[in-house]
């Protein structure tokens, strides 16, 4: 019986021993990269021209400057602009197909195409798609010689030059590549739901709306509010797409240049300190919304057990 | 009778819905796929026919434009096989230090198990870009600086991957199996490598795909780190085909640039489709 036991205990030695690499390689490349960051955060450190300003200990300098001077909330705007322009179609769009494929009195026909092609854009190159966009909708480019020659502009149009139209290119760009993605999350979340309510609310004589909206997306609330707070996530995360398309300066007039655009900068120009600043700000953001999402998860239980 | 009208009502509804669903479907397939197509014909146009203006034919200078993106001044040949390295190395590694990290939680009984699991699951959502500038100052001091080992070797912890591996571990992996390897004296880690891995292979499949695709996309962070032309991957590549003087550039090899670094997860794409559609669904939260 003793010696049961501690075969037992010896073979739980191993679960430790397979942890080491994950652990090894997160404490290296993501545990001491982000003391680092928040240790920078509180020193003046920065090139001016050739000449190296600092390390010297400001404490709470570096939060001030980035709070106060303005380019923080304008970024901070930018980024939640972009993101609700791209997020609102796209959860509308998704929740629709999501309805349409689940509905079993629709019986759509070619579902493993459609899926397959709403999907593709999500595994496209960022950056590279930023690029098409780019030269597709230059003064010279192919959109507006279409538009052109179908008689709905006059003249070619400078998308690059307008606030709303760079803004608006970039939610669109998001949009294509993410609604696939969420149709299939909303979908699993759809399919998920005991299907004798829908059978009960049509005995009932409740229409597909009715059933939509009393149903379908009270009961989706959950992976509604997953879906919203990791597109929120990621939204933040905004760099390829905008970088590419306005070559790094966000322009016109810096209207486009999200946070991490703003932190690239001050990444390449090693400004440590303010960098360092907008890292915590970032990551306390985004902190706070994982732990939403994690709440929201439900899965906390290593023995699947809930 | 009243019965009888609600039915055709209801028919004639459900007709109506199916054509508007068809509709919307069809529209955003369309816009899914023609900036795609777009790019397909203007890759095989010259550049003086790309000047005169947009047209639905492809022409036939894709092989000229193809040769001169590889004899050009950016060496995206390079580039693709710098993509393709450091994709295929992180797709393996991410995969099988992934499973083994699930295995570790989902086998074993140990005291900071919980602790492990939860603490992996909080950190997911976190962005690598928050912790850039620690891990480029790192990287720094290293000395890996043009090098793929900063880019590769990070993966080995991936809490997106470890947790789909756990969660298919919980629907294919029974305790019993381990048991019954032990009981044939097969040491932990051989039951591990010779028995959960081949058990786990659609899941490793899935995974090594999103991996490799993410990685071979990703722009942010490589950036940061590779600055020797011949280290570069094809997002820089794109990056600096960007920011240079853009009416100095061939328009024909600019789109073939572009087609070069999509097309070919597209192909790949087609080609696996079916699990990878399969894999995001399976990934999904359970609500």
């Amino acid at each position: 019986m003793n010696n049961k036991k501690s075969k037992v205990v010896q073979y739980n030695r191993w679960g430790y021993i397979f942890l080491i690499p994950f652990v090894v390689v997160y404490l290296i490349f993501q545990m001491i990269p982000l003391v680092t960051t928040v240790y920078n955060s509180f020193f003046e450190n920065y090139r001016s021209g050739l000449t190296q300003i600092g390390p010297n200990f400001i404490g709470l300098e570096n939060y001030k400057t980035i709070f106060t001077n303005g380019d923080l909330p304008a970024y901070t705007k930018n980024t939640l602009i972009m993101w609700v322009l791209g997020f609102v179609p796209q959860i509308i769009i998704s929740l629709l197909l999501g309805a349409w494929f689940t509905d079993p009195s629709l019986r759509l026909k070619g579902q493993r195409f459609f899926k397959t092609v709403i999907y593709l854009p999500n595994l496209i190159m960022a950056s590279a798609f930023s690029m098409l966009f780019f030269t597709l909708f230059a003064k010279t480019g192919p959109i507006n010689s279409i538009l052109v020659s179908l008689g709905v502009l006059s003249e070619p149009y400078a998308f690059m030059d307008n606030v709303w139209s760079v803004r608006g290119l970039v939610a669109f760009m998001n949009m294509i590549m993410w609604f696939g993605n969420t149709t299939i999350l909303l979908m699993a979340g759809m399919l998920g739901i005991d299907t004798s309510l829908f059978e009960a609310a049509e005995v009932d004589g409740a229409t597909a709306s009715q059933i939509f909206w009393r149903i379908t997306l009270p009961l989706l609330r959950p992976i509604l509010i997953y879906v919203m707070i990791t597109s929120l996530i990621g939204g933040l995360q905004m760099f390829d797409v905008p970088q590419i398309l306005t070559n790094g300066t966000g322009d016109p007039a810096r209207t486009s240049m999200t946070l991490i655009m703003y932190l690239n900068k001050h990444l390449f120009s090693k400004n440590m300190g303010l960098g360092g600043a907008l890292s915590v700000f970032l990551f306390i953001i985004t902190g706070i919304l994982s732990l939403i999402v994690f709440k929201f998860s439900g899965n906390t239980d290593p023995d699947g057990k809930k | 009778m009243n019965d009888d009208t609600r039915r055709t009502e209801n028919g004639a509804s459900v007709k109506v819905r199916r054509v508007v669903a068809y509709a919307v479907l069809i529209l955003m397939s369309f816009l899914c796929l023609i900036w795609f197509y777009i790019l397909f014909i203007n890759a095989s146009r010259s550049h003086s026919e790309l000047s005169t203006g947009f047209t639905p034919i492809p022409s036939s200078y894709a092989l000229k434009n193809f040769m001169s993106v590889i004899r050009g001044s950016q060496p995206f040949a390079r580039g693709m096989l710098n993509s393709l390295i450091i994709s295929v190395c992180c797709a393996t590694l991410s995969t099988y230090f992934s499973a083994m990290t699930a295995y570790a939680i989902h086998v074993y009984d140990f005291k900071l198990k919980k602790f492990m699991f939860t603490f992996i699951l909080m950190i997911m959502m976190i962005p690598t870009q928050v912790t850039a500038l620690g891990f480029l100052q790192l990287v720094t001091k290293m000395k890996l600086e043009d090098n793929f080992i900063p880019l590769i070797v990070p993966t080995i912890a991936a809490p997106a991957v470890f947790f789909y591996m756990k969660q298919y571990m919980e629907s294919a992996l029974p305790l019993s199996l381990v048991e019954s390897a032990r009981i044939d004296g097969a040491g932990e880690f051989r039951t591990f490598n010779q028995i959960v891995l081949p058990l786990m292979r659609p899941a490793i499949a899935v995974q090594a795909i999103f991996s490799f695709v993410q990685n071979w996309n990703n722009y942010f962070t490589p950036a940061l780190i590779l600055h020797k032309d011949n280290m570069k991957t094809l997002p820089i590549l794109i990056a600096t085909l960007r920011s240079a003087d853009f009416l100095k550039f061939d328009m024909g090899s600019v789109y073939m640039s572009i087609a070069f670094s999509i097309f070919p997860v597209i192909i790949v794409y087609l080609i696996l489709s079916k699990n990878i559609v399969g894999g995001v669904a399976a990934g999904a939260v359970k609500g």
